[in-house]
């Protein structure tokens, strides 16, 4: 090995490095941008008429949009009554009983759903309760919502609640006590931060989507009445005025996908205590 | 195992599975075994409703529909390839884009980067992935489309410009910028499953290779790299999977034409896109269940890609099904 | 001749105890101690569990064979032999939990107290309620405070008369020489604290359901001398009310604990008599070969 060579290896790993540098600072712009942005252009439309007022007709400046900031967080309770108890009750069959031959297909499944295009969720929810119904609603759009959620809640609960060890169950049953009455009260209980790390994960997930809200919840200008009207939502009021040829109404979007931006890490860095919690926890 | 203590085993609920007995245990069972049914529901579910939204159309063009290049629904002309077309251009450029970055980034994260430096770097690409698909649209819409019609664009026209690729006027809303935004989005994911798979490597490998006295990227190179050669792939199929569903930023930025141009700068548009966009002014039965079997489509690409990712990766992360 | 294990009330013994229910007296203050309670059991012995023939098999592996014997009540039962001879495998036979292992099973008869443990219609559960286990590694729950977790067998079995609980929290807490350490923060969570202390946790909590028989899978092993000396002290004041069945590698612990030792080896019952004959004259030559230490 010539020394001239030795120079050349040297002088690769070191351009290869910062190669993966730059890699990294690449990946990691984008966030970077798109903070800044929301921030210098969403702040300054932020203020309390945004939060307390529903949008106002085309070319009347101002408004707000306190119904879409409201129609999310009604989705997003119905989303969670559909995913969360099919999506807990599924992940404790796969975790608890079952075969484990049938429970492989049952993952694979959970994980293939994961992936679908949201929007698909929303052709499913308006074939299944738009089209009978004859009407958008906040249920089609909850449901939409909720579709995603339940392989995504599915998941999340099985990797957990295995994660349980075995000898508190072993205590419980020789102390006799039902099968399910454990499952219920000691590994429910035991693996309950990580349950609810996964359900809020979840719905910062599905807070964000869109698409399936298109033709479901489908927007709505004043506020609704009642469930089986169609509703406002953030995201899509977002796109809706982002594509619109108004100014004002693109600086409302911006101070909407701040809202929304914050409502997203918000749940999400909820996440972050919850398991830091945890990992203080087992340190002891 | 005779006389030995039966503790904690790898999958503790084994030994509790066969405990049932009792009207509670038999309900509370059969309660989530049905739950967990809902998997399969779901996929019937979606696989029926969007076959009987969409059997007019396919009745009526069959497989012509996905070859047919026009789609012109005024003039009733539903013809499926622009979009098809418009889906895998798209996609394809974000893979080009974001898989080498994401897996440079991967390999800094697990070979390179200082140990302090690490979960922070990964806390930012989980905010990354947090980003809503309609805020990368209008942060596309309002800062990223003009910069590249006005400084990019140019420039690739003027350096790349005798590639057909390059040529053609400049809008900014563009196949391209579709391609891009989709990179952006994809960049999360493929990192963090590249970097599982890098993980999984196992140490073994990598000292082997130090041991005989490689540098850094030689090692990586070698015992790394080759070894988790099929999981990156499946990770690189899984950003693919993502690229192909994305609907909302693509839409903001794509230029929703329904054409096959060969430049890169023209407008396109992707199956999803069209969906978002037309669904709710389709006004005949015929155009509905021409977007419900572009649903079709869709979903089946998707499955199809997701079955393939998940093979690759779960050959890879399955410990000790390779020998060393 | 009823084939099904009742369920006996948790809220009364099982066993009628020598004399009427007293608590259980700490071991500071000194009572007359009837002449060792293991004589009068052995004088009027009380069959507990009549093992016959028991054949324990993890799907084609036998590992008990043949094993025969009786279980006296309110006294200390030494199951002793070297790894692998089937020790626990015997013992969680005794409470059902054996069959839990995926390809478990067994062949031959095991009576509680005159009832066949595996009979149709046997329901595990009220099994396991009647026949309690420690385990090796003290398991207390780790959400649970430690109250919580010593009535956890009880609430979750449907008791809830409150002066009930607090009554069963003292004594079992008493009787597993706890009470005094932990009277005063019953609310820190179980795992607060020490090894040896969460190990009689655990006692407390299998006694607080009232068994009538306490397994006990080698619990000192994961323990330092001092705790282990204090849960051998706490095995003998238990044994005035309940049965008690431990396995053990330690032979001088059973030595120490118990009224009668059965010695296995490679899954057979070699020998099983009063403790002082197996340690000082026993029978066997295997068996003298063992308790010597000429192999463990």
């Amino acid at each position: 090995m010539s020394p001239r060579y030795d120079q050349y290896r040297r002088f690769r790993n070191a351009f290869m490095s910062g190669l993966f540098v730059l890699c990294a600072v690449l990946v990691v712009s984008p966030l970077a941008l798109i903070l800044f942005h929301l921030l210098r252009e969403g702040i300054g439309a932020l203020n309390w008429s945004f939060f307390t007022q529903l949008p106002k007709p085309v070319g009347e400046a101002g408004g707000g949009m306190a119904n879409a900031i409201v129609g999310t967080v009604i989705l997003l309770g119905l989303a969670c009554l559909v995913g969360v108890p099919l999506g807990l009750l599924g992940g404790v069959y796969l975790s608890e009983y079952g075969s484990e031959r049938w429970n492989v297909w049952i993952r694979f499944g959970a994980d293939i759903l994961n992936g679908v295009p949201s929007i698909v969720w929303g052709m499913t929810a308006y074939a299944l309760v738009v089209v009978p119904f004859k009407t958008f609603s906040a249920y089609s759009g909850g449901l939409a919502l909720g579709f995603i959620m339940i392989p995504l809640v599915l998941r999340t609960t099985e990797e957990v609640l295995v994660l349980v060890p075995g000898a508190y169950r072993e205590a419980a049953l020789a102390l006799g006590i039902p099968h399910w009455k454990i499952i219920l009260h000691i590994v429910l209980r035991t693996a309950r931060k990580g349950i609810i790390t996964g359900v809020l994960l979840a719905m910062g997930r599905i807070a964000g989507e869109t698409a399936p809200l298109l033709f479901t919840a489908f927007g709505n200008r004043f506020w609704s009445h009642h469930l089986s009207e169609p509703i406002a939502a953030l995201p899509l009021q977002i796109f809706t005025y982002a594509i619109s040829p108004y100014d004002d109404w693109h600086r409302q979007a911006w101070a909407g996908a701040l809202v929304l931006i914050f409502l997203v890490f918000c749940l999400s860095t909820g996440v972050r205590l919850l398991s830091a919690d945890r990992k203080k926890n087992r340190a002891n | 195992m005779p006389g030995s203590s039966v503790q904690a085993t790898l999958r503790p609920a084994s030994t509790t599975r066969m405990a049932r007995s009792g009207l509670g245990d038999r309900f509370f069972q059969s309660v989530t075994f049905l739950a967990a049914m809902a998997i399969a529901l779901l996929f019937i579910l979606v696989a029926y409703l969007l076959y009987r939204g969409s059997h007019l159309s396919i009745e009526k063009f069959g497989w012509r529909f996905l070859l047919t290049s026009t789609w012109d629904p005024v003039a009733e002309q539903y013809g499926a390839l622009p979009l098809i077309y418009g889906t895998v251009v798209s996609s394809l450029i974000a893979l080009l884009i974001a898989v080498p970055l994401s897996i440079g980034t991967a390999i800094y994260l697990t070979d390179l980067a200082p140990l302090w430096l690490r979960q922070p770097l990964v806390s930012v690409i989980e905010m990354l992935a947090a980003v809503p698909s309609v805020i990368w649209g209008l942060w596309g819409i309002f800062v990223m489309v003009p910069w590249l019609r006005d400084h990019a664009f140019p420039l690739l026209k003027r350096y790349l410009g005798f590639l057909p690729l390059f040529q053609g006027p400049i809008y900014g809303v563009s196949m391209l910028a579709g391609g891009i935004i989709v990179a952006i989005m994809i960049l999360p994911i493929v990192t963090s499953v590249s970097r599982e798979i890098l993980r999984a490597v196992p140490d073994l490998q990598r000292e082997a290779a130090y041991g005989l006295g490689a540098t850094r990227w030689e090692v990586t190179r070698i015992a790394v790299l080759s070894y988790a050669r099929r999981g990156l792939m499946g990770a690189a199929v899984l950003g693919l999977g993502r690229a192909v569903g994305e609907t909302m930023a693509v839409t903001m930025v794509i230029g929703n034409r329904p054409e096959i141009a060969r430049s890169l700068f023209a407008p396109g548009y992707t199956l999803a896109s069209v969906i978002a966009n037309e669904f709710t002014e389709a006004t005949t039965d015929t155009y509905l269940n021409a977007l419900f079997e572009l649903g079709l489509v869709l979903m089946g690409v998707t499955i199809l890609v997701h079955i393939l990712a998940l093979i690759l990766i779960k050959t890879i992360a399955t410990p000790g099904s390779r020998h060393a | 001749m009823a084939m099904s294990l009742d369920e006996k009330p948790l809220t009364e013994p099982a066993i009628a105890p020598p004399a009427a229910r007293v608590p259980v007296v700490p071991p500071t203050v000194t009572t007359p101690v009837p002449a060792g309670p293991a004589k009068s059991a052995l004088e009027r012995p009380e069959v507990v569990f009549d093992i016959r023939q028991l054949n324990v098999f993890y799907g084609a592996n036998r590992a008990i064979s043949n094993v025969t014997l009786q279980i006296y009540a309110r006294s200390v039962t030494a199951v002793i032999g070297p790894s692998g001879c089937g020790k626990s495998t015997f013992l969680r036979t005794l409470n059902r939990m054996h069959e839990l292992t995926p390809g478990a099973h067994h062949t031959g008869a095991i009576l509680l107290l005159g009832e066949s443990l595996y009979g149709a219609g046997v329901d595990a559960t009220i099994v396991r309620r009647r026949v309690g286990m420690v385990f090796q590694k003290s398991n207390p729950f780790p959400t649970m405070s430690i109250a919580e977790n010593v009535l956890v067998g009880l609430r979750l079995n449907g008791v809830r008369d409150k002066a009930l609980l607090r009554q069963r929290l003292e004594e079992s807490l008493r009787m597993a020489a706890l009470w005094d350490e932990v009277k005063d923060h019953l609310g820190r969570p179980g795992i607060s604290l020490s090894g040896g202390q969460q190990q009689r946790l655990c006692i407390a909590r299998a006694l607080a359901v009232r068994p009538e028989i306490v397994l006990m899978d080698e619990p000192c092993s994961s323990l330092d001398p001092l705790a282990t000396a204090k849960i051998e002290e706490l095995i003998q004041q238990i044994k005035r009310d309940y049965t008690v069945v431990i396995v053990t590698h330690n032979m001088q612990q059973a030595a120490r604990v118990s009224d009668r030792t059965a010695f296995f080896y490679m899954g057979e019952l070699v020998e099983y008599d009063e403790t002082r004959t197996i340690f000082m004259s026993p029978s066997n030559p295997q068996t003298e070969a063992y308790v010597s230490g000429r192999f463990g």
